[in-house]
């Protein structure tokens, strides 16, 4: 039989597609089942954020950052207040630094929780995803107790945070602490030695460490590389110095290696809540300076003052002066940076969003080439990708 | 670690000066201006340079100051990993000039200088694949320029008459309201009508 050329299949993927965690849509040109190109087209969630913020005071600005990336709210926000913070010289109170630190490890598990079941959900695991939302309940739940809302919590304030958190809630995160671990264990027991998720997982979309930095990456994709750096350790906010922790880094740079490096980050960042609880002390939670943080309710209600300061905040905001910086923390997903240029208004001249699923995302095509098609639907569930904040 | 920056901030200078135009420290954070058209090389330097090592390309924004003759800051945020350092690296650039891109140097650098076309207009020479990134399909105009509004000139409905989505003009039901809070007692600059010699007297 004369051989016959077959030409190359182009797939259209998504924007609706369970597994493109969003919306997504992706060209994909084929060759049987593998995959030869693959070019994403983002944007579908654009929601003009960068441009809304330049019109927006800083104190009404902040509520965006959580719904960029919606799966880890309260990390998004520590960047830009650090940004903003770092602007106006202010001091933060420790207690609310403490409370950051804490919150933002909660917005971590919050997140690897989601993707790491997310994840084995898009390779045939339906049973994690189920335990991880009763999880995530329960952290949500800390979240509106911390801040009145499960999701977007518009919790971390320019100077500190919102309100202070009361002792029961301070128990019950133990609480959690403490009974957490035995769900990651089943949830490593159904995965880590399944034959099915290993078949999926193990040395599917390698990364190399050249690769993970030309390419821009960061967070647990840079670190699956066998590369430690992580920017609470390298470059530490908030009391991130006084915190002892390890990072879990990678030998292979696929997708297996990512799934238990989040799981253990999940532990570690458990060991920094304990940390933050017993370190803390009772004191402020924002800034006791007038010119940065608005004077606390009670105050509020019976000092004329207070009441008027109050109005100022809430309707012109602070005026921040001129200048500029890129201020990045590490959020679940990688390095979230804010390029804040101030030009001494009480708005925003420019803020620039750097999203980790963005460089992230970018990196589809090559880690995905020469794959099956049934891959691509297993790395971008490892690249943890979340379109709030990759469309902006 | 400040004066760590202040010696690279010199050594750049030096090594590149017919490059560099200026240096300086602010935040903790170096910030280096360039000539745009000799941008890449720039970039390269400090990618290879032992004592600069930015391997990683952070992040490449734009910024617009319509009142320049240049409007457009393209501000490129690089990492370094050995050194663990950070660099601000800005060009200025107009509509019309392009930027040699970096998608060479830095493969990241593909879809955020997209984006910059994108959001500002501002071309990259030499880039592979110079499409939109962010907007829809068919986009007329670069959103996070200065001039162009907040709510945009278009927007879309689905018209059950055609069955299909729709494109039409803004219609704003209400006012867009922009709120001004200069006060007048903070030393607002008046401008008075005919009496321009006053500048640069007092």
């Amino acid at each position: 039989m004369a051989e016959v050329q077959i030409k190359n299949y182009t797939l259209n993927f998504g924007p609706q597609h369970p597994a493109a965690h969003g919306v997504l849509r992706m060209v994909m040109e084929l060759d049987g089942e593998v995959v030869e190109r693959i070019d994403p087209h983002i944007g579908l969630l654009h929601r003009g954020t960068e441009k809304l913020i330049e019109h927006k005071t800083y104190m009404q600005a902040m509520p965006y950052f959580d719904r960029l990336d919606y799966v880890a709210a309260m990390s998004q926000e520590h960047a830009f207040v650090l940004a903003a913070e770092k602007l106006l010289g202010c001091e933060v109170p420790e207690r609310a630094q403490y409370i950051r630190v804490l919150f933002s490890e909660i917005s971590r598990i919050l997140n690897h929780i989601m993707n790491v079941c997310a994840q084995a959900m898009d390779v045939g695991a339906t049973t994690p995803m189920l335990w991880a939302f009763v999880e995530r309940e329960t952290l949500m739940e800390f979240y509106e107790r911390a801040s009145g809302a499960r999701m977007h919590a518009a919790y971390f304030r320019v100077g500190g945070v919102h309100q202070d958190i009361s002792e029961k809630l301070m128990d019950d995160i133990r609480i959690f602490i403490e009974h957490f671990p035995a769900v990651l264990d089943d949830v490593e027991a159904l995965l880590t030695e399944n034959r099915i998720f290993k078949q999926r997982n193990v040395d599917i979309g390698v990364v190399s460490e050249e690769e993970a930095m030309a390419w821009g990456f960061s967070g647990v994709m840079l670190r699956s590389t066998g590369l430690a750096w992580d920017l609470r350790k390298a470059q530490p906010y908030d009391v991130y110095a006084k915190m002892d922790f390890d990072i879990p880094v990678g030998l292979n740079g696929d997708c297996f290696d990512r799934y238990l490096m989040r799981m253990e980050e999940m532990r570690q960042s458990m060991r920094i809540m304990t940390q933050c609880l017993d370190q803390m002390k009772p004191g402020p939670v924002l800034s006791t300076d007038p010119k940065v943080a608005p004077p606390r309710r009670s105050e509020m209600k019976t000092s004329m003052e207070a009441l008027i300061n109050h109005f100022k905040h809430y309707t012109e905001g602070v005026k921040v002066p001129a200048g500029e910086t890129y201020t990045a923390v590490e959020a679940p997903k990688g390095e979230f940076g804010v390029y804040l240029v101030s030009d001494g208004s009480n708005k925003p001249y420019r803020c620039k969003i750097r999203a980790p699923g963005f460089a992230h995302l970018q990196g589809m095509d090559f880690l995905t080439r020469g794959h099956m098609l049934a891959d691509a639907s297993a790395i971008l569930g490892s690249l943890d990708i979340v379109f709030g904040e990759v469309d902006r | 670690m400040n004066e760590a920056l202040v010696e690279l901030g010199e050594l750049i200078a030096a090594e590149r000066s017919d490059e560099v135009v200026s240096t300086n420290i602010a935040f903790g954070e170096l910030t280096v201006n360039v000539r745009a058209e000799s941008l890449d090389k720039t970039l390269e330097f400090l990618r290879n340079d032992p004592n600069c090592k930015f391997e990683i390309l952070c992040d490449v924004c734009g910024v617009d100051y319509p009142t320049r003759v240049k409007r457009f800051d393209v501000v490129y945020n690089l990492l370094s990993l050995r050194h663990n350092q950070r660099i601000i690296v800005k060009a200025e650039t107009d509509a019309r000039t392009p930027v040699p891109s970096v998608v060479g140097l830095f493969p990241a650098a593909n879809w955020f200088e997209r984006e910059a076309w994108d959001m500002y207009g501002i071309m990259f020479s030499g880039h592979p694949d110079l499409r939109r990134m962010l907007t829809d399909y068919g986009f007329e105009g670069h959103p996070l320029r200065k001039d162009f509004p907040l709510t945009g000139y278009v927007e879309l409905r689905y018209s059950e008459d055609e069955k299909r989505v729709v494109y039409e003009p803004v219609n704003l039901t209400q006012e867009f309201r922009k709120f001004d809070f200069e006060s007048p007692w903070e030393g607002t600059e008046y401008v008075l009508p005919g009496d321009e010699k006053a500048e640069g007297q007092g």
